[in-house]
């Protein structure tokens, strides 16, 4: 059962851009691509624990600002050859304003 | 595009590497554009060719060999029909006839057929035992002959029959090798890399008979001897004509197209028939024929493209590097080597050593090299040779390879072949040799960037890139293919550095969306490596009018700061001149204690760095040190670091000018500049050279009667010492001519290439015209550096502390404080 909780406008998160939100769990990642469309990462490369939200987004993936590990924003997944996962949430955009469940990952500390 | 209701159908005859390098491209290319059928004489998959050699010396199985199994094909809906030939092709219904009279229908039509060796019209010539060296079936033949029979006979000391012979050798047989020319590989050697080869295989045990031609070969049902025509015989159980190839053109010529040596082709790879492509050894382009791997690969994505209807890439010809594939002998020759009145040539010989080296000049370019027992240079002559380096310069050290060339640094070390597989290679990501030799055999590797994206070496700094192409070459034995002469800007896109800078002016382009759009962008909006540069060349070229793009901002230059492996930021102020006062020592020690900021540490560049600050601090950090009246220094920046400084005549007693005050005048003057990749400055008082100038971007060194001044250098990834650019008798002139320098550099310059690359590029000669001599350049590439620093000198720290630019970039979007149960 998904759990929408309101984080703020769309236009406060840059196009091909991201913010953090934070919890209580650590950083979570919304980046906005560039037909509006929102993705919610946990904001930790799974190469070296690189903030997400700082990298270059492009087409729906960003690459890491410390090693340029590319990440796909819709499943977390390191594009092949590169190998590794970063927990997703479910986020959705409603009339201008974005929505985030945080899922807990079974990792999570 | 046109809705397409059904695809259109491309016929491939022949399996082999061309044209399943094709067809692999088109698939990236364009992968619902066809339905592909390829026919493939063979009863295998596609399997490397350059590698039977060590199939043959039993180093690696055929397994090892295979390219594509027949899973890739069914995975990528392609259909392959193996062990099927291809009778005829009726270019006038569109189709092809099977060997057995089946007609298959064709929109395109792809020739592959490679190539066929020569058979010398000997007496005795279809004799059992008497084999060519081209595909899995002739070493299986020789392998099975091996294990019954003692001696061999190969006919031709080229490439091939060399690499047959050693085989054999390897696998017990007495070897012969008869060459009809005095000089082994005559067509990649010279006569003396010709006699080190022979004495070296001498040694191992293979025998030489040359000059000698072959009269007949002897038998009745099976070979048994060859007879030459100085009436001396052999005996032989088994005879290898590797006397060369030949384009195997048969069905191409049947079909009406237009064929000389090989099947005439155009620069997209297109026959005389305009539906009918071919690639690989079967064609002749410019007159050339080709039999070595690179390019084909070349060809290959060219047609690709083309079948891909994206038409904009040619083929050009390739050059073409060689590499004996016979273990534990180093041979490398690339070019053209033939003596000529207009070259000149530069010899290495060391006997004892066993060490040969011949490098080919004309007009000042390499256009050969033979190297023979130190091939580690090889790839580093070769890629001098493909981009034409103006090397007048290095003429003196040229011969004793990159290592010599005060080159120094991190990227000094460079011999593969005697690297154990433990040797790290590549530094920033910790990957060692064997991993990458591991990775190239696993997973079956070509290039440079196939190695880049499964290892992950040579993909930070590059100063490895050498190293990794040694590992490459020596790994596949050979003519692996090599990077692309024009390299493109990333991979979503083919177009090089200079033809997007180019395309930007001529048809003012003024957004990163419209040079995507104009110059047809493989991906909607590009990748981290292409935005910063296209966000680069548009800010470069449109002062004034270009509106920065954050988004395609690396994250140091978004937010002014550099960001840590903890993702904390550090922040460096500006010091004019390596300058500083007590009120901006104290104003730095307040912003330490009152953010707790963790490490203060003196940078190389003469200032003072605020480690581990968190990035929602940033702003208010750098309103504090404004207050004391310091702006960004900039150390995030491909753009104007430091100037580095020593104390000149005001206070050292060796002092010439002020070099102090010159430093921070440039530094006034040019900070806030954006450049292709950083630019480090120094000035020095005197020779004595303290700031150490000589081994920055841009040095000045103040002497009695002026100013010279130095650019070029680099003291990081390599060591280099500058390039003396010229001297003046005033500081106005030593100013103009710097910024003149740096502005000519930002106009030429590819993103991320430094400066002394960019001087090796474009030729010390060519700036010095520009910049010193031609007075009326010098002064109007000064106005245009002045006017776009118009626009570039508004600090950014006091912009986003005060001005309340980009505030959000600063904030988190939300803090959830509980976390409520899913």
């Amino acid at each position: 059962m998904s759990n929408w909780i309101e984080i703020g406008a769309l236009k406060d998160i840059p196009r091909l851009g991201s913010r953090v939100v934070r919890t209580a769990s650590g950083h979570i990642a919304v980046f906005r691509t560039e037909s509006d469309e929102v993705f919610a990462l946990d904001d930790r490369c799974p190469h070296k624990g690189g903030p997400l939200s700082q990298g270059i987004v492009h087409n729906r993936r960003v690459t890491c600002p410390l090693h340029n590990f590319v990440i796909e924003l819709e499943s977390g997944k390191a594009v092949a050859p590169d190998e590794g996962c970063t927990h997703s949430h479910p986020a959705k955009v409603e009339n201008g304003i974005v929505f985030l469940s945080v899922r807990q990952s079974a990792t999570a500390a | 595009m046109l809705e397409r209701l059904t695809k259109q159908k491309l016929v491939v005859i022949g399996n082999g590497m061309a044209g399943i390098r094709t067809v692999e491209t088109l698939l990236e290319r364009a992968p619902d554009l066809y339905e592909i059928t390829v026919f493939g004489a063979e009863p295998y998959g596609n399997y490397n060719r350059i590698l039977l050699s060590p199939v043959l010396a039993g180093e690696k199985t055929v397994d090892d060999i295979m390219l594509n199994t027949e899973q890739w094909y069914e995975d990528n809906g392609i259909t392959l029909r193996k062990g099927e030939t291809i009778e005829m092709i009726d270019r006038r219904t569109c189709e092809v006839v099977t060997a057995s009279g089946e007609r298959v229908a064709y929109d395109r039509l792809l020739i592959a057929t490679g190539s066929n060796p020569i058979v010398l019209p000997l007496p005795g010539n279809n004799l059992k035992g008497v084999i060519g060296f081209r595909d899995i079936r002739d070493v299986e033949h020789m392998v099975e002959a091996s294990a019954t029979r003692r001696h061999a006979v190969v006919i031709g000391g080229g490439l091939l029959g060399l690499e047959a012979a050693n085989g054999l050798m390897k696998r017990g047989m007495n070897v012969t090798v008869v060459h009809l020319l005095d000089t082994l590989m005559e067509r990649q050697l010279d006569a003396v890399a010709g006699g080190l080869l022979k004495k070296s295989l001498e040694e191992r045990g293979m025998v030489f008979k040359m000059p000698a031609q072959t009269e007949a070969i002897l038998g009745t049902d099976h070979v048994t001897g060859v007879r030459f025509k100085d009436g001396t015989e052999l005996p032989a159980d088994i005879v290898v004509m590797a006397v060369g190839i030949k384009p195997n053109i048969d069905l191409a010529k049947k079909a009406g197209l237009y064929c000389e040596r090989g099947i005439v082709v155009s620069d997209t790879m297109q026959t005389y028939d305009g539906r009918i492509y071919a690639v690989g050894e079967c064609v002749q382009h410019r007159r050339t024929c080709y039999g070595l791997v690179a390019p084909l690969f070349d060809q290959a994505k060219v047609c690709a493209n083309h079948l891909a209807m994206k038409g904009f890439a040619t083929y050009d010809g390739s050059v073409t590097s060689t590499k004996l594939k016979v273990t534990g002998i180093d041979l490398f020759s690339a070019g053209d080597f033939a003596p000529g009145p207009d070259k000149e040539e530069i010899v290495l010989q060391d006997a004892n050593r066993g060490v040969y080296k011949r490098i080919i000049l004309k007009d000042k370019k390499i256009v050969g090299a033979v190297l023979y027992g130190d091939t580690v240079d090889g790839p580093w002559y070769f890629q001098h040779l493909r981009d034409g380096t103006d090397v007048s310069a290095m003429r003196e050290r040229l011969v004793f390879g990159a290592a010599n060339l005060g080159d120094g640094g991190h990227a000094g070390q460079n011999s593969v072949a005697a690297m154990s597989d433990e040797t790290e290679i590549c530094g920033c990501n910790g990957v060692c040799k064997g991993e990458i030799k591991k990775a190239i055999v696993e997973k079956k590797l070509f290039t440079l960037d196939d190695v880049r994206a499964h290892t992950k070496a040579s993909s930070s700094c590059g100063s490895c890139t050498g190293l990794v192409e040694q590992v490459l070459a020596f790994t596949l034995g050979g003519d692996y293919s090599a990077a692309p002469k024009v390299k493109p800007v990333c991979k979503c896109t083919d177009h090089s550095h200079d033809d997007v800078r180019r395309v930007i002016v001529e048809q003012n382009l003024k957004t990163i969306p419209e040079v995507m759009k104009f110059m047809e962008w493989k991906t909607p909006n590009g990748c981290h490596s292409c935005r910063p540069a296209l966000n680069y060349y548009l800010i470069a070229t449109w002062p004034g009018e270009y509106k920065d793009d954050q988004q395609s901002r690396y994250i140091n230059e978004r937010v002014h700061a550099n960001i840590q492996k903890d993702g904390t930021y550090s922040v460096v102020p500006r010091m004019w001149g390596g300058v500083t006062t007590p009120n901006e020592l104290r104003a730095i020690a307040d912003v330490a204690d009152k953010f707790k900021i963790p490490t203060v540490k003196v940078t190389g560049g003469q200032r003072i760095d605020l480690l581990g600050v968190k990035k929602e601090d940033l702003p208010a950090v750098w309103a504090d040190l404004n207050d004391a009246g310091m702006v960004s220094g900039h150390a995030y920046a491909k753009g104007l670091r430091t100037v580095k400084t020593c104390v000149g005549t005001e206070w050292c007693r060796f002092g010439t000018q002020d070099s102090t005050g010159l430093g921070i005048k440039i530094e006034k003057f040019m900070w806030g500049s954006w450049t292709p990749a950083k630019v480090k400055m120094g000035v020095s008082g005197c020779p004595r050279n303290c700031a150490e100038a000589t081994c920055k971007d841009v040095g000045v060194i103040c002497v009695d009667s002026g100013y010279e001044i130095h650019f070029a250098g680099a003291a990081g990834l390599h060591i280099k010492g500058t390039e003396f650019l010229g001297k003046v008798e005033t500081e106005e002139e030593t100013i103009e001519v710097i910024a003149a320098l740096t502005q000519l550099y930002r106009e030429q310059g590819w993103y991320l290439e430094r400066m002394y690359k960019w001087c090796d590029r474009v030729g010390l000669e060519q700036i010095k015209k520009l910049v010193i001599e031609d007075v009326a350049n010098r002064k109007a590439l000064y106005d245009r550096f002045a006017y776009s620093q118009k626009f570039a000198q508004d600090d950014p720290w006091a912009a986003r502390a005060r001005g309340g630019v980009e505030s959000n970039e600063f904030k988190p979007m939300a803090q959830l404080a509980v976390m409520e149960p899913a």
